[in-house]
């Protein structure tokens, strides 16, 4: 039991530390163009910044997944 | 005192509970003797804090239509209408089709999301304590027995819930303005086509699933994004509360950040449904 135990450890480290790779690197592209935009053409900020919270949302969607699947076989399964 | 032992984890396991209902032989049984009886199992505290903050939703609104005046507006008029002129103009900048529906729609997911959401603000041991309260007192039962997730949308069954509906909007607009016709063609003719009949009869059935999983995925992945995010959020406000008196700034830290999770999930679902709808009414897409 203590093997099944130690995988299930492991599967929720991969799961939430691979997720966290994918949205870091994300964000940091789509945050570093955003900033590029708004120094361009100040004017556009608001709605670009409306623009990337809806984006935020979605990149954060796969991760957070894992990191729900990961908590739930932690802590119910 | 408690029948099984107070650990760390039982604590844990019982606050990720959700109070349960099912009919058994022997008539309606609940919690623990629900664990065999297979799909028709409710979960009743989902069901009853959803219903509650839908009625709350509805009411504080239907109050502050029935009091609204053209004159100089109150501060609840005005917090009101700003709430609606902000769904307003999402739903004309992004739906491109013609329905009276998708507004109000639109406005109940956001402000109905947001509130569910909103109750994983209250420190998590409050309400589910006083509910263990009730049960000692008027029914007699040990409050480890009673079961209470205060957070409908951390019920996977209600984030699919919701998203079920939206996929059901889905494929009635596509049916509505293309006709059974057009949506059966825009399963199988999409992306690939050519003119030749007998490389359509290998196209088809990729592009059937294709866009099978394309259309699958969209509700799949509105009701898990916003099932993760709060289960996650929820898990971690659970965790930081037990580690002793450490836990007061790291529940302010989180649950400020938190703050902008919930409001900001309510939104991407609205805007996704919205988005969803509107490729859903376009009469001639790809």
């Amino acid at each position: 039991m203590e093997l099944v135990e130690g995988l299930k450890l492991i599967a929720v480290a991969l799961l939430i530390g691979f997720g966290a790779i994918g949205t870091a690197i994300g964000f940091g592209n789509m945050g570093g163009k955003f900033l590029e935009a708004c120094a361009r053409q100040p004017e556009l900020a608001p709605s670009l910044q409306v623009k990337m919270f809806i984006l935020a949302g979605l990149i954060d969607a796969v991760a957070m997944i894992g990191v729900g699947i990961a908590m739930f076989m932690l802590f119910a399964l | 005192m408690a029948a099984e032992e107070l650990t760390l984890s039982s604590h844990i396991q019982h606050h990720l509970t959700n109070a349960k209902m099912c009919s058994t032989d022997a008539g309606l049984a609940f919690n623990k003797a629900c664990a065999d009886s297979g799909f028709w199992t409710w979960h009743v505290d989902t069901l009853a804090w959803s219903i509650g903050l839908g009625l709350i939703f509805l009411w504080i609104f239907r109050s502050a239509a029935k009091k609204s005046t053209t004159g100089v507006p109150g501060k609840f008029q005005c917090f009101i209408e700003m709430i609606v002129e902000f769904v307003g103009d999402n739903v004309r900048d992004t739906y491109h089709g013609n329905s009276k529906l998708i507004a109000p729609l639109a406005l109940t997911i956001f402000v109905w999301v947001f509130l569910m959401n909103l109750m994983d603000l209250i420190p998590v041991d409050f309400l589910p304590a006083f509910a263990g309260f009730v049960g000692e007192t008027a029914f007699g039962m040990d409050s480890h027995d009673v079961y209470m997730k205060i957070v409908p949308t951390t019920d996977i069954n209600m984030t699919a819930a919701l998203a079920i509906g939206v996929l059901i909007l889905m494929i009635g607009y596509s049916i509505r303005i293309k006709g059974i016709g057009g949506f059966i063609a825009e399963l199988t003719l999409h992306p690939f086509s050519s003119n030749n009949k007998v490389a359509m009869i290998f196209l088809i059935p990729c592009n059937l699933l294709l866009e099978t999983i394309a259309l699958v995925a969209k509700p799949f992945s509105l009701a898990l994004r916003l099932f993760g995010n709060l289960y996650a959020g929820e898990m971690i406000f659970i965790l930081i509360g037990a580690i002793g008196l450490m836990q007061l700034p790291l529940h302010f830290i989180w649950a400020v950040f938190h703050i902008l999770v919930i409001v900001l999930q309510a939104f991407v679902f609205m805007m996704l449904t919205i988005v969803y709808l509107s490729m859903a009414s376009a009469k001639d897409s790809h």
